[in-house]
């Protein structure tokens, strides 16, 4: 049982560098899962070859003690380099992106487009009575434009899940 | 490291299975604790040419896993063990989540189905590094025969370094069989820094400063040690031993952290926790400052979190920085290994030469005195029954002498009333010397545990006090001891209950005694003499100590049964869910003191 607290829970971002190799995901996951930590979003993918590095970003969801402990128990695994708090670093920058699929027609079809010109989302794929948008920006904004697309004829969503980066030359 | 570095670091060509036996030698392993089978018989033929390893053969590799643990406590080395794929993979998971909460450092060897045959179901394979990740520090599948050297000697510097633990090479036997370039440790740069502790210049100056102050002000101050200071070697026994005796403050330690300080010492307030002393849980929740050192607030020794230690300011050192905080939040955290941060302190404190407010400290030690007057271990002595308290005094009383001037005494348990008894009544001045399965609780602990530490220590006296249900877990491995001369003692506490499950159904379950019973147990004495070994027999009290002496003069493994009281309850304790000054002595004993939400607890 953690310590009590009454602080509210918080949402995190963090930046996981990870040593290329089998098995490294079910680490990060195995973690999460057997010490009942939330994850909100995942994505991993290597990042530098050479260095033969990969990047998990994890979205998640905790007290502040709680997450602390996330961070600490994501560094005693062996495979992990570095935890980043992108939450934390006001130079942190977040984005997502969507791939969202609308079916409709007459006004409604109207809309949606007009819609996904405001988000500056890009249509990629269309048919007489459907579109594909793509979508682009901070997780908010993504839910954004779903729920205008919901009376607008969504049907279906896919989201890649939030990937960040330090603002400015220097990494991290 | 020896001075061969130029030899070591020579690249030589040889075989996968050469690799592994050539990097234990390596390492300085003498001893590893295995069971053959399909996927490792090129290790053992390679096994069988190496004259510096002693292999122990087990009679089933959960016990391999158990020696190896035991080994590791007792000498403070890496402890090894070799294990064939599918089920033997499988069978050492226990021992593999015993030494990860205890933080044993094992290496474990383990054989897996050629690589070309992975994945397709094959005749005993299993998953072995997706079985073993969440209960090892780290493993790794070896798919490439060069990258085996690097791997086997990363292994050792995972396993022993930082917070020890176990992990696991799995060898597939296609890679066994290949040939590759070896080369030593000194040839290898270990690339995960971050499993090692900080160095002693590393260590936050202003936290140990800040730790200084706050005992030079301390009026009810207490150490609280635990088992990363046995981890962290005699150094820092000797600086912890130091450290108390010249601030003069009382000092308790987890299950775990026996021996780091001599039980013979006034200042030494006994175990702490569920079943620790009166004096030590009432100290731990009055005192104003509680310096925690290698230990990690575990339920068993905190009991209710909101009423663990309300009043006090603690202090946390730990070399593992997802310890501090977790359970219980510290005023300040010291990241850092238990010996260094250690002696770092005394460094401090003679500088400063510091001093705490004489009157306050006699205060504390009075209050201290008076609830050791409650002689919490009191129990209620029988002329006709064997009492298990007594039986482990007599035990403890029969050693004594040898324990004091050879210091070759070490003492392994199984798990439940046997092994909370063993902490209460035998004493430990020593580290190293008390091998107990505290996180995971693993019944069958001790008899293999034994075996492990007699192989690292051929000459002392290793006796393994346990339950006649626990020991039955692993007993298979009496053949193991037999076979190797290793002359263990199994002194069993017999009372035909698994005694803890007995006392917890009469507290929290209105004595419905739902299958703790053994209707049926062997014959201990016939059954030793089946394995070989001399079998002893003891059911009155006035022979015990004939009975015991007639243990110690045995020349080979013993199995003593110890018939004591059947229905004896643990005690004191601190009734689940209930705070460190709730505890009750076994003449309080009511039998409603568990609460609803009490119960729920484990």
């Amino acid at each position: 049982m953690p310590p009590r607290s009454d602080a509210p829970a918080e949402s995190r971002t963090l930046a996981v560098l990870v040593d290329n190799e089998p098995g490294v995901l079910a680490r990060v996951v195995g973690l999460f899962s057997a010490r009942g930590y939330n994850i909100e979003s995942l994505t991993v993918a290597e990042t530098d070859k050479a260095a033969n590095a990969s990047r998990i970003t994890i979205v998640t969801r905790g007290q502040p003690i709680i997450l602390d402990q996330i961070k600490a128990q994501l560094e005693r695994i062996v495979s992990v380099r570095q935890v980043i708090d992108v939450t934390l670093d006001p130079n942190g920058v977040q984005r997502e992106l969507a791939l969202v699929k609308v079916r409709s027609a007459g006004a409604e079809r109207i809309e949606a487009l007009r819609v996904s010109d405001i988000f500056r989302a890009k249509v990629i794929d269309t048919t007489l009575e459907s579109f594909i948008f793509e979508v682009t920006g901070a997780s908010a904004k993504v839910d954004a434009f779903i729920e205008l697309m919901r009376p607008l004829g969504l049907v279906e969503v896919s989201r890649t899940g939030v990937l960040s980066i330090h603002r400015g030359p220097d990494r991290n | 490291m020896d001075g061969s570095t130029a030899a070591k670091t020579k690249i030589q060509i040889m075989t996968g299975a050469e690799m592994v036996v050539r990097a234990l030698a390596d390492q300085g392993v003498d001893v590893l604790f295995g069971y053959p089978g399909g996927a490792v018989l090129p290790i053992y033929d390679a096994l069988f040419d190496e004259p510096k390893l002693k292999h122990i053969l087990v009679r089933h590799e959960q016990g391999a896993g158990h020696m190896a643990e035991g080994y590791a406590r007792s000498t403070g080395k890496v402890g090894v063990l070799l294990a064939t794929s599918g089920p033997g993979a499988t069978n050492i998971v226990t021992p593999l989540a015993d030494a990860l909460l205890d933080s044993i450092p094992i290496v474990a060897i383990t054989g897996q189905v050629p690589t070309h045959l992975i994945g397709s179901d094959a005749f005993q394979e299993c998953d072995t590094v997706g079985i073993t990740r969440s209960c090892t520090k780290h493993n790794w599948l070896v798919r490439d025969v060069n990258d085996l050297a690097r791997v086997l000697h990363e292994a050792f510097h995972v396993a022993r370094s930082g917070r020890p633990g176990p992990v696991v090479v799995d060898i597939p036997k296609d890679v066994q069989f290949a040939k590759g370039a070896y080369a030593g440790p000194k040839a290898f740069q270990p690339r995960r820094a971050r499993a090692s502790a900080p160095a002693r210049e590393e260590i936050a100056r202003e936290k140990i400063e800040q730790a200084l102050d706050l005992m030079a002000k301390a009026k009810r101050p207490i150490f609280y040690t635990g088992g990363g200071v046995v981890n962290s070697g005699p150094h820092a026994a000797a600086a912890l031993r130091t450290l108390v005796k010249e601030t003069g403050f009382p000092i308790t330690s987890t299950l775990m952290g026996l021996g780091a300080f001599p039980a013979s010492e006034p200042q030494w307030l006994g175990m702490l926790g569920m079943h620790g002393s009166w004096e030590a849980n009432h100290a731990m929740h009055d005192c104003d400052l509680m310096i925690a050192i290698g230990a990690r607030f575990d339920d068993r020794v905190t009991g209710r979190l909101d009423a663990f230690s309300p009043n006090s300011v603690k202090i946390h050192i730990d070399v593992d920085p997802s310890s501090i905080n977790k359970n219980v939040l510290v005023d300040v955290g010291i990241i850092a290994d238990s010996g260094a941060a250690l002696e770092a302190l005394v460094e401090g404190w003679r500088a400063r030469n510091a001093k705490n407010d004489a009157d306050e400290i006699k205060k504390w030690w009075k209050q201290i005195d008076a609830w050791r007057g409650k002689n919490c271990f009191a129990y209620r002595a029988s002329g006709e029954v064997i009492k298990p308290q007594y039986a482990i005094e007599r035990l403890y009383e029969a050693v004594k002498a040898r324990s004091e001037k050879k210091k070759d005494v070490y003492i392994t348990t199984e798990v439940g009333q046997h092994q909370m008894w063993a902490a209460q009544y035998f004493h430990f001045q020593e580290p190293n010397r008390w091998m107990t399965s505290g996180g995971l609780g693993t019944m069958g602990y001790g008899l293999p545990a034994a075996i492990g530490v007699q192989a690292a220590h051929p000459d002392a006296l290793v006796i393994d006090i346990a339950g006649e249900a626990s020991v039955q877990m692993t007993m298979q491995e009496m053949s193991t001891a037999v076979q190797h001369d290793l002359p263990i003692k199994v002194f069993i506490l017999n009372n035909e209950w698994m005694g803890m499950v007995r006392q917890w159904q009469q507290l929290l379950h209105n004595e419905r005694y739902s299958h703790s019973y053994s209707e049926a147990l062997p014959d201990f004495v016939k059954l030793a003499e089946a394995y070989g070994a001399t079998g002893i027999r003891a059911d009155k009290p006035a022979e015990l100590d004939g009975k015991i002496a007639e243990m110690l003069a045995a020349k080979g493994p013993v199995i003593f049964d110890c018939r004591v009281a059947k229905e004896e309850n643990c005690f004191p304790m601190i009734p689940s869910g209930k705070a460190h000054n709730e505890m009750i002595l076994a003449e309080d004993f009511r039998g409603d003191e568990i609460d609803e939400e009490g119960k729920m607890l484990v």
